[in-house]
């Protein structure tokens, strides 16, 4: 059992091309790389979407904006 | 690899490349910083993870079509001719693996691709995602403190691996059509990063709009403070160290420019056009000093504008830097500049824009300046080294900077802001933007060190200090 597409080191080296394992199945690591990619803007949608509704309901009052101004005109930057 | 020669050639070309990609991570480091310091307190974080996460998302969107695009996308395709076949540059290639540049395994592949593409495509392929990078960060800034993370990283995505890519396929590549038909000449990317990072960040605040408060009811603008100077000045100088290894990424470090018999090394521009990476530094350097000396007089030593206003020098001379004396690229550098800071001026004045960074200024409108200023100066040149192509020319020129700034640039991004606007996902809530993105951070840390503080306290009254 090998996953290498090349037997060894001590042969012919121009003979030697991919070098990584399951070589011929690049399409389907095509295929993983693209939904990793998709459900990833899906999870992360849902994770800010809720974390904004969370903080609306939890954080959001008077009292936490004025404590931000405070904070904010005692080190207004530069 | 069969002799030493080529051996030697391949791979030093191969380091060579390598070695401008580190370089060119010192642009996101100082993208990151920068940022950082300046949005404010309440925001820190979010900026920070905004801009960070377009490093993951651009790569392997990059890694799937945006590579494959450069090669494909030449001729438009459709403008001048077909899709190009580029079977080195899809996802599916074993050249975009691990590879020692024997046989092909693929029927797609010849020896000859393998032979070629093997050690140069990972870090040829790494520089160019690396100027993805750049041109997603350059929108990044501009949008700070209200826009969604998620409806950012779209834009990074459309940026990083479709817009400008296809720009490059354009005009960046030797054989695109804009230089071909244009003789667009763009050598370090005046036009090609920059004048479209600054059209497509100008897109989305238009829709976007300006943080709450920007603007006082008459229409004037208000002053956000930066926060960190510090972190703000370091940021700058960390983006113009990794500026000089964009530059070098964007020459071949050596291939034999002789047409017809004979032979003759030299390192060339992107269009494979004979320059040396000498030429490069004298004007890298002095476009940067006439940008910095014209920004402290027009800002009046504002430190910002002077930071920003030696990038901004750089930019307006970059599309002609491999050609100018190094006098023309300072006062090149100079008079973007001056440009620059008045056009950003009258367009915030004018249209509300609410640009945090000044990144449309900086990279936009400099960098549009760059190309139409280079049709002037090098008027007559040829724009590469194939004879047939058109030469350089004011109007094609300024033809190419319509296309970057306006055509890739700007009308994408409003496009895409219109709908994530429309499915309301583009910008946060405005009560979140009142508190800062970082308020459950913030408490959570809060409460962390008072239940720490606590525990400490009853350490200590246990040992009798109370």
């Amino acid at each position: 059992m090998s996953t290498a597409d090349f037997q060894d080191f001590t042969g012919n080296m121009t003979e030697i091309g991919p070098m990584y394992p399951f070589v011929g199945w690049e399409w389907l690591l095509t295929l993983l790389c693209f939904v990793f990619w998709i459900a990833w803007h899906f999870w992360q949608i849902r994770i800010e979407n809720r974390e904004f509704k969370e903080e609306a309901d939890k954080y959001v009052s008077k009292e936490v904006l004025d404590r931000v101004y405070k904070r904010e005109e005692a080190d207004p930057g530069v | 690899m069969e002799n030493e020669l080529t051996s030697l050639s391949t791979i030093f070309t191969e380091f060579y490349y390598w070695v401008t990609v580190v370089f060119m991570f010192l642009i996101h480091v100082g993208f990151c910083v920068y940022e950082v310091g300046v949005s404010r307190r309440k925001n820190h974080m979010h900026t920070l993870m905004k801009n960070t996460m377009l490093v993951p998302l651009v790569t392997i969107t990059f890694y799937m079509f945006g590579w494959w695009i450069y090669f494909a996308f030449p001729n438009g395709p459709f403008i001048i001719g077909d899709l190009i076949a580029a079977p080195w540059a899809t996802p599916w290639s074993e050249l975009m693996g691990t590879h020692m540049g024997g046989a092909p395994a693929s029927v797609a592949l010849s020896a000859d691709d393998t032979a070629s593409w093997a050690r140069i495509n990972g870090v040829f392929w790494a520089a160019f995602l690396l100027f993805s990078w750049t041109a997603a960060s350059i929108v990044s800034g501009a949008c700070i403190e209200r826009i969604r993370s998620n409806a950012f990283w779209i834009f990074a995505v459309l940026i990083g691996s479709v817009m400008w890519i296809i720009d490059a396929a354009w005009g960046w590549h030797p054989d695109g059509w804009m230089v071909q038909k244009l003789g667009y000449h763009d050598a370090y990317a005046s036009g090609v990063i920059h004048a479209i990072a600054g059209g497509f960040a100008l897109g989305i605040l238009v829709v976007l709009g300006p943080r709450i408060g920007k603007f006082r009811p008459d229409g004037s603008a208000r002053q956000i403070a930066q926060q960190n100077p510090w972190f703000t000045t370091v940021g700058l100088f960390l983006i113009y160290t990794g500026f000089w290894g964009f530059y070098a990424a964007c020459n071949v470090p050596i291939i034999d420019v002789q047409q017809g018999d004979g032979v003759f090394f030299s390192a060339t521009n992107i269009y494979l056009a004979p320059t040396t990476l000498s030429a490069i530094t004298f004007n890298f350097l002095m476009s940067l000093a006439g940008g910095m000396m014209a920004g402290y007089i027009v800002s009046k030593g504002n430190a910002f504008w002077t930071y920003s206003s030696g990038l901004a020098g750089i930019i307006a001379a970059s599309a002609g830097n491999d050609l100018y004396h190094p006098v023309q690229a300072m006062l090149i550098g100079a008079a973007g500049v001056v440009f620059m800071y008045n056009l950003h001026h009258w367009v915030e004045k004018k249209f509300k824009i609410d640009d945090a960074v000044s990144a449309v200024a900086v990279h936009g409108y400099a960098g549009f300046f760059g190309v139409c200023v280079a049709g002037f100066m090098l008027w007559g040149y040829p724009s590469s080294p194939n004879a047939d192509y058109a030469v350089i020319t004011p109007w094609g020129q300024f033809a190419g900077a319509i296309i970057m700034f306006w055509v890739l640039g700007f009308a994408p991004a409003f496009l895409v802001a219109k709908l994530l606007a429309k499915l309301d996902v583009l910008r946060i809530p405005a009560q979140i933007e009142l508190v800062g993105l970082d308020i459950s951070q913030e408490i959570e840390a809060e409460e962390a060190a008072k239940d720490v503080i606590g525990a400490e306290r009853d350490k200590a009254r246990a040992i009798g200090i109370d």
